[in-house]
């Protein structure tokens, strides 16, 4: 049984099923930047204290499953989410889903995913991807971040969906139970609501490690980093830095770049000049990200590494710290139209 | 980013399939391209992965010197770390840091072998000799 369904490629993996999804229910105007931006996506967030694959752990977007979550809520679609104890529970309301003509989405981790190449298949599990169908014994897949669709066993996927480790999915899956139509007022909406509380997650959590400040935090640990870690360890960090800034899924320049593709598609709901040039202030720091980048690959492959590099790198964060603050702060100043 | 600017250089994701990047056109405006990939990440996980062998090394060296059972070492093959060891054996994580006790190790049974074995997709007798499948 295959449902009706059209893969369709995107930077990253939620956005991407996302869109996927809300396809499924006739809603075919929300975008991967649109929902990304009404997901309230781009984030930043160093936690020195918590070590992921040996480690320092950063983080560049939100929460995994926020971006579904509140891009369904904007628009007024139900949503059906579970998670589960037992395999086998799990899989017959897989099936029981995909009998009724529900296309499903599926958290997943990506160390047994097949498909993958064994280069990129780290022990991580917030990896979204979609299940449209089942012949024979292979569960047909729309993993979005591929070009093509692909299939899994059904014991490559029960595999992958109960992965163990931080955020493990336990199962789970979830869709849009049904579509409703979508007015431009709702999309007007969401996006506004999306980009305050951006603007929250980005300047006014409190403490130093999220946000703006997280970001002023990492660059000045960063030129601490080759005295207390010593040279080979700090670009350990960095690639690290470079890794959750690049790989897949961020559409380049750590989602700086799909978060300046929503501004401008958010000035067809909004039009207010301000919002194309706070665009290019995301663009301009999406290129910073990835000079900085270029900066710290020279670290790690050992071309360069004396303290000077490192206080650049660390001064690469800071520029970009004052930028996206100035760029939040002219969004809070933006004349929403009702 | 322009979008004749984007990188191309193929690494071990660009091999199966191109992804998604967003880049401005002539006129500014966000579109999409594809790209093969970018020297700058692949080194990135070059780096990753040197570091992976460096610690699958010192782990077979730990065990050898019998500082460490051969957990160790099959966990670092595995790429876990001690919480995902846990998630998957099902045993707390202060009982996988006990395993991996050499004295601890030698007195397992071999039903809590068999659960380490099956994760680390290995027979129990391999396990205990650190023979790799």
């Amino acid at each position: 049984m295959k449902l009706p369904f059209e893969h369709i490629q995107a930077a990253h993996c939620e956005n991407g099923v996302t869109t996927g999804l809300l396809h499924t229910i006739g809603i075919d105007r929300i975008t991967e930047p649109l929902a990304f931006g009404i997901g309230s996506g781009l984030f930043f967030t160093y936690i020195p204290l918590l070590k992921v694959n040996n480690g320092p752990a950063f983080a560049f977007r939100t929460m995994p499953g926020l971006i579904f979550k509140r891009t369904c809520t904007a628009l007024n679609v139900p949503v059906h989410r579970e998670k589960f104890r037992s395999r086998e529970k799990a899989r017959q309301v897989l099936d029981a889903c995909l009998d009724v003509g529900h296309v499903v989405g599926c958290q997943v981790g990506v160390f047994y995913l097949p498909y993958f190449p064994k280069e990129y298949r780290f022990h991580f599990n917030a990896h979204n991807i979609i299940v449209y169908g089942r012949e024979d014994d292979r569960y047909l897949i729309s993993d979005p971040v591929m070009e093509m669709t692909t299939s899994l066993s059904a014991y490559e996927l029960e595999r992958v969906r109960f992965a163990r480790g931080v955020l493990a999915p336990r199962g789970q899956l979830y869709y849009p139970k049904i579509g409703r139509p979508v007015t431009d007022e709702q999309i007007a909406r969401g996006i506004k609501k999306g980009v305050i509380r951006n603007i929250r997650d980005m300047l006014h959590i409190p403490g130093p490690f999220t946000g703006v400040s997280g970001i002023r935090y990492t660059g000045k640990k960063i030129k601490r980093w080759r005295d207390k870690l010593g040279p080979k360890q700090a670009g350990l960090y960095l690639a690290q830095l470079v890794r959750m800034q690049e790989e897949i899924g961020t559409g380049g320049g750590g989602f700086r770049y799909i978060y300046a593709a929503f501004l401008q598609q958010a000035q067809a709901f909004h039009p207010d000049e301000a919002l194309s040039r706070i665009s290019d202030t995301f663009t301009r720091s999406g290129d910073l990200w990835r000079d900085a980048a270029v900066q710290a690959a020279g670290i790690y492959k050992g071309r360069i590494g004396s303290q000077e590099d490192f206080n650049r790198m660390g001064d690469y964060l800071l520029e970009i710290a004052a930028l996206e603050k100035q760029a939040f702060q002219a969004l809070s100043k933006i004349n929403w139209r009702p | 980013m322009k979008k004749e600017d984007i990188p191309q250089d193929t690494g071990a994701f660009g091999k199966i399939t191109k992804e998604v990047c967003y880049a401005t056109d002539a006129e500014g405006r966000y579109t999409t391209e594809l790209s093969k990939g970018w020297d700058v990440k692949n080194s990135a996980n070059d780096a990753a992965w040197q570091d992976i062998g460096e610690r699958q090394k010192t782990a077979m060296a730990r065990v050898l010197n019998k500082e460490a059972s051969p957990i160790l070492y099959f966990m670092e093959l595995k790429l876990m770390d001690i919480k995902v060891l846990a998630g998957y054996t099902g045993f707390w994580a202060w009982q996988v840091r006990r395993h991996m006790r050499p004295d601890v190790f030698k007195n397992l049974s071999d039903r809590r072998l068999r659960r380490y074995a099956e994760v680390f997709e290995v027979r129990v007798e391999d396990l205990k000799n650190m023979i790799p499948q």
